[in-house]
């Protein structure tokens, strides 16, 4: 019963969606009002109605319904609550029901927050959603419907995948989606912009924080990704350049890019064209991110080509949506005023230096994910583009990028003075120098590399302080009054503060773990020591051990410093027995920054277990840089600028129309 | 500054941009690319030592090895040819006699390939896709090899024939 409601639910979305696409286009046209506000209320409903269908799928999961496909082939009754709730969207069927969710959560919030937008800007951004929203109903209703029923129920379900029951799952794909899908909005923006032929200031300060939240969903997301497959997969990697990967990075590029811009077109209304190709291009790259992870493609080009359906269903979906807002692009972008000149040396000038290598540095991302893909199809021909293509394209054009970040909050809009903005940078310039000239000295050889790159991240980091420093006026008026000052800085500065920071903070996590990264491999018996980076890690047994729905087997290190005992680490085997596979559970101990990761191998016929030992010094710098620049992100969204943001004339027109 | 010389300073700009970025592809598409080989591709092939590729194949039953240290040898085979493989670390979870698997590296001077990684993903059915492939082209593919799709990533066309 429950599965027919959540199924009949979807239904009632996919007819709500279709009504919300093409009425309030008509009021718009019609100037009927009437016909604008049904998009508000249609947002609203078809909200309630995906909530009322993703509850049941999730509902069925939790009572282990097996009469159920999805909940079949997913769960198992064993299995711990809080996986049977995650294991809704730990498959295909769910992750998709998941997906349109969410896209009615951003339609619902438009429509609930969007009182004070211009009328027809919302009736044409509602139904712009609804476009989206119906295209994948259909995808989800025709060829992924996770409501199934089997004719003969089985007593006991398939198990989920035991790598993705942890905890990773319930935060990873939900963070990653409200960042994919939340750029539909500016997409919606954007495609009703050009369908209005107008664009002023006020839509970029609309577009802004919605890019923003995306942002800073897709930010999280991606690192939270990435710490994930760091600890579960037990090959201490945190980032493999694997298409899923990097079909997750090309939107944060692209949506990057876009925030910046957008910035520039809020307060100088320029750059109103390239804002507008960016929102298409950033959901347009989500949207390639959904295909690459959803349609198979990625697991076997053979396995599209013999099933097509699915596959080409989100090509078809892409093809339109992408091809039809470009074309659209094409048509309409002229028709767009021009905005405000500026000098090359201006902030304006550095926003969009920024625009131009993010871009290009997800174009190569963009290459090398796509190229394997299209030879293979083309000619048959089997290649992999891994780490050294990227480290080799995308590396280089990120360096540039980095050493601008500091001088572009530096320059004045319009037109600006690089050698000022360099005097003030002197500081940082020589913060730098001296960490570059200090690892030198101490690290005695090695790559020539890493210093210097860590001379960057300081410099990224001390730039974004001098910025700060230079606003407040530390150092030249009393800290009292720097510190009032501070406080009445806009929160946007602050934001821009930490996330440039965050990009500084990354930098030196990835140079850390990449450059002093050791590493021990090796067999142990019970009461053998390893000894990597000072540390003693002693074996001290294995033991056996039941879990809910798997056996383990668990090591015991303790681990010691210099002859004192600091702590016990427990790495483990799992095996679980519905699906005979067994995954690795890496032991993590943090000091400070670093971490020692242990992770456990085959044992041999004489008891010698395999282990491998890692000492990652400052690794969690790489994901606290990003968490850094989601913070940025908050703060500069809580801005009063952007709450107040909305256009006082908007209000007036409305008001006054609906006087007639 | 006019709005035609920002243009134009603009669109210079970016054309040096992308130019740089077009040579870095390029040149990164001439020294990195790995391609994919099976033992019978290598041994038409003749792979020169030292370069590296990917190989693909079952792992020999019978023929893994275990010596000092972490030290491993097995034999990979596609049905026409075998080639020796050397690899010093430890094997993936999944690693089986039997089974198939990816491993990247170069062909030392006696032809035997040092494998620097292993993959083997996580399922108990999983074949390396491009091992399937292969396979099927040189019509080694057996059904059973494929039998049950990894539930989160492949397509399942037939629920009902599942049931």
């Amino acid at each position: 019963m429950i599965a027919e409601a959540g199924h009949y639910a979807l239904v009632l979305a996919l007819a709500l969606a279709l009504i919300q696409s093409t009425v309030p286009i008509a009021g718009a046209r019609w100037g009927d009002i009437a016909l604008m506000n049904v998009a508000r209320s249609t947002a609203l409903a078809q909200l309630l109605f995906v909530a009322v269908s993703f509850i049941a799928l999730v509902s069925l999961h939790v009572t282990s319904d097996f009469s159920v496909v999805n909940v079949f082939e997913n769960s198992h009754s064993m299995k711990p609550l809080i996986y049977k709730v995650t294991g809704v969207w730990g498959n295909h069927e769910g992750s998709m029901l998941l997906w349109v969710s969410i896209l009615a959560l951003f339609g619902g919030l438009v429509a609930a927050f969007g009182d004070n937008l211009p009328l027809s800007l919302r009736a044409h951004v509602l139904a712009v959603q609804a476009w989206i929203a119906s295209a994948f109903y259909l995808f989800i209703l025709i060829t992924s419907n996770p409501f199934l029923r089997i004719a003969n129920p089985p007593i006991e379900g398939r198990d989920l995948n035991p790598v993705l029951q942890d905890i990773g799952l319930a935060v990873h794909p939900p963070m990653l989606y409200l960042g994919y899908v939340g750029f539909s909005i500016s997409f919606s923006f954007a495609v009703a912009a050009l369908l209005e032929g107008r664009i002023d200031a006020a839509w970029a300060r609309w577009v802004r924080p919605w890019t923003l939240v995306a942002w800073i969903f897709l930010t999280l997301g991606i690192a939270m990704g990435s710490y994930w497959a760091y600890y579960e997969l037990g090959w201490g990697g945190w980032w493999f350049w694997d298409p899923v990967e990097n079909a997750s990075l090309m939107p944060w590029l692209a949506g990057t890019a876009l925030l910046h811009s957008a910035v520039v077109m809020e307060k100088r209304n320029a750059l109103k064209v390239w804002t507008i190709l960016l929102s298409i291009l950033t959901f347009s790259l989500s949207l390639l991110g959904t295909f690459l992870v959803r349609s198979g493609v990625l697991t076997s080009v053979h396995a599209f080509a013999t099933d097509p359906t699915r596959g080409v269903f989100i090509l078809l979906i892409l093809c339109i949506f992408i091809g039809g807002s470009l074309t659209l692009y094409a048509w309409r972008a002229s028709v767009l005023k021009q905005g405000g000149l500026f000098a090359p040396i201006s902030r304006e000038g550095a926003l969009v230096l920024n625009n131009l290598f993010l871009t290009t540095a997800c174009a190569t991302v963009f290459i090398g994910t796509l190229y394997p893909l299209a030879l293979e199809v083309l000619t048959g021909e089997k290649i992999s583009v891994g780490a050294p293509f990227f480290n080799l394209t995308f590396a280089p054009l990120f360096l540039p990028l980095m050493i601008a970040v500091p001088f572009g909050p530096l320059l004045a809009w319009k037109r600006g003075d690089l050698l000022g903005a360099a005097q003030r940078l002197t500081a940082a310039g020589i913060a730098a120098l001296i960490a570059i000239a200090v690892l030198w000295a101490w690290t005695r050889g090695g790559s020539a590399f890493a210093p210097l790159a860590i001379g960057l991240a300081v410099f990224v980091i001390a730039g974004a302080l001098s910025d700060l420093a230079e606003r407040t006026g530390l150092f030249h008026v009393p800290f009292g009054t720097a510190l009032r000052r501070a406080r009445g800085l806009p929160r946007s500065t602050w934001g821009t503060v930490f996330a440039h920071a965050g990009v500084g903070v990354a930098l030196i996590g990835i140079v850390c773990e990449t450059t002093w990264n050791s590493e021990y491999i090796g067999m142990m018996k019970p009461d053998d020591v390893a000894r990597i980076a000072g540390y003693e890690l002693k074996l001290d047994g294995v033991t056996q051990r039941q879990g809910p729905n798997f056996r383990e087997m668990v090591a015991q290190f303790t681990v010691s410093l210099d002859g004192q005992r600091l702590s016990a680490m427990t790495p483990s085997k799992r095996n679980f027995t519905t699906r005979a596979m067994s995954t690795t559970e890496a032991a993590l101990l943090t000091r400070g920054a670093s971490q020692l990761y242990i992770s456990l191998g085959d044992t041999a016929a004489d008891g010698a277990i395999a282990v491998r030992i890692y000492h990652k010094p400052l690794v969690l710098l790489i994901w606290f840089g990003p968490v850094l620049m989601a913070f940025g992100g908050m703060l500069s969204l809580s801005d009063r600028r952007l709450r107040v943001g909305a256009p006082k004339p908007a209000k007036l027109a409305r008001g006054l129309q609906a006087a007639e | 500054m006019t709005r035609k010389q920002r243009r134009l300073t603009m669109i210079g700009g970016s054309l040096a941009v992308l130019a740089v970025a077009a040579a870095l592809v390029l040149n990164a598409m001439r020294d990195s690319i790995v391609f994919f080989s099976t033992p019978s591709m290598v041994a038409e092939k003749h792979i020169s030592a030292g370069k590296r590729f990917r190989l693909g194949g079952l792992v020999q039953p019978g023929s893994l090895k275990r010596g000092d240290n972490l030290a491993v040898s097995f034999t990979v085979a596609d049905g026409s040819a075998t080639l020796p493989v050397a690899y010093k670390g430890i094997l993936p979870d999944l690693f089986r006699e039997g089974q198939g698997i990816v491993a990247e590296g170069a062909l030392d001077a006696s032809g035997t390939f040092k494998a620097d990684a292993v993959l083997a993903k996580h399922d108990e059915t999983y074949m390396p896709k491009d091992v399937a492939d292969a396979l099927k082209k040189q019509g080694h593919w057996k059904d059973d090899y494929g039998a049950k799709p990894s539930a989160s990533a492949a397509p399942q066309p037939t629920q009902g024939a599942m049931r």
